[in-house]
């Protein structure tokens, strides 16, 4: 199990990209900036389960963003936020 | 008339009525290829028809009073609550559930924060405790909406929420699968573990409830 790239409570952005395979990250997330709330496990990558095996074996983090930034006009609270899982390989650190 | 619809036949049933068709055969092509691959994959021993059994006999007890059952123990065990909220997968074990390989999220209902859950991607819930999803949970408008608009949607669910409480929406999009612990409603000083289990209900796992019922 390799060490995670991120920590708890780094910011990052969400790789804005569309490869044409299943990649489980939903468009409304990609390019967005947020924080890591949780550090999880190791899994399989979407985008390689699709010839059997998954590998490499990644780690899984949960991003935090707030939702005003998130959808123009959002007509909820300031302080909501979404949660998502995001793979380390989507991920890069925000300064 | 015909024959078997006349009285006084010398045997006592009716032919007509007798015939128990067979069970349909699968006709759609994606019915076939599902069957035929669960064959084969049987055939060639990547696992064997008793192991199909045995998840088909573990999905046929997933229900949604098992989070209930957790639900009631976080409340009246502060440390299982810390455990549950801290590492769900191995501190559902405890009670013999079971979610591997994926992950179990819990996440904490409190008076300022409220949680609900989604599958924007497809409808990923942890049917393996919670039993099938609920219809409205895999629907377009709740996948699609809830994201962008929770609260709306929980105003249609009818939940009300009180005035600072922040939404968490959490999109199940990978590894994990989430559940909601809601908040222990008062007038249930003193209830036992199997009462208090009894008014958890499967919306309030989700998060589509956010006050539950004590009843009088």
């Amino acid at each position: 199990m390799s060490d995670a790239l991120f920590s708890v409570g780094q910011r990052v952005r969400i790789a804005d990209r569309t490869p044409p395979v299943h990649h489980r990250v939903p468009a409304y997330a990609k390019g967005q900036v947020g924080v890591i709330e949780r550090v999880c496990g190791m899994h399989g990558r979407p985008e390689t389960y699709i010839r059997g095996d998954g590998e490499p074996r990644t780690r899984l983090y949960r991003v935090r963003i707030p939702q005003p930034g998130l959808w123009a006009g959002y007509s909820g609270e300031a302080e909501d936020k979404l949660d998502l899982e995001v793979f380390e390989h989507w991920l890069e650190p925000v300064e | 008339m015909s024959e078997h619809e006349h009285h006084g036949h010398d045997h006592g049933h009716d032919h007509g009525r007798t015939f128990q068709p067979d069970h349909a055969e699968p006709v759609t092509d994606a019915a076939r290829i599902g069957l035929a691959l669960r064959e084969l994959l049987i055939e060639s021993g990547r696992y064997s028809a008793d192991e199909e059994q045995a998840v088909i006999a573990k999905m046929q007890g997933a229900r949604p009073e098992n989070g209930a059952a957790l639900v009631a123990r976080a409340w009246l065990d502060p440390a299982f609550r810390a455990r549950l909220l801290a590492d769900g997968a191995t501190t559902i074990r405890e009670l013999g559930f079971d979610l591997s390989p994926t992950e179990f999220t819990v996440v904490e209902n409190t008076g300022r924060v409220h949680n609900v859950i989604v599958c924007t991607l497809c409808s990923c819930y942890p049917r393996a405790l919670l039993g099938m999803s609920p219809a409205w949970y895999k629907s377009k408008n709740y996948r699609s909406r809830v994201v962008r608009e929770p609260r709306q949607v929980l105003a249609e669910f009818g939940v009300e929420l009180e005035p600072g409480v922040e939404v968490r929406v959490h999109d199940s999009t990978a590894e994990l699968r989430y559940m909601v612990l809601p908040q222990r409603p008062p007038g249930t000083d003193g209830w036992s573990e199997e009462r208090l289990a009894g008014i958890v209900t499967r919306d309030s796992l989700i998060g589509a409830q956010r006050r539950l019922d004590a009843g009088s």
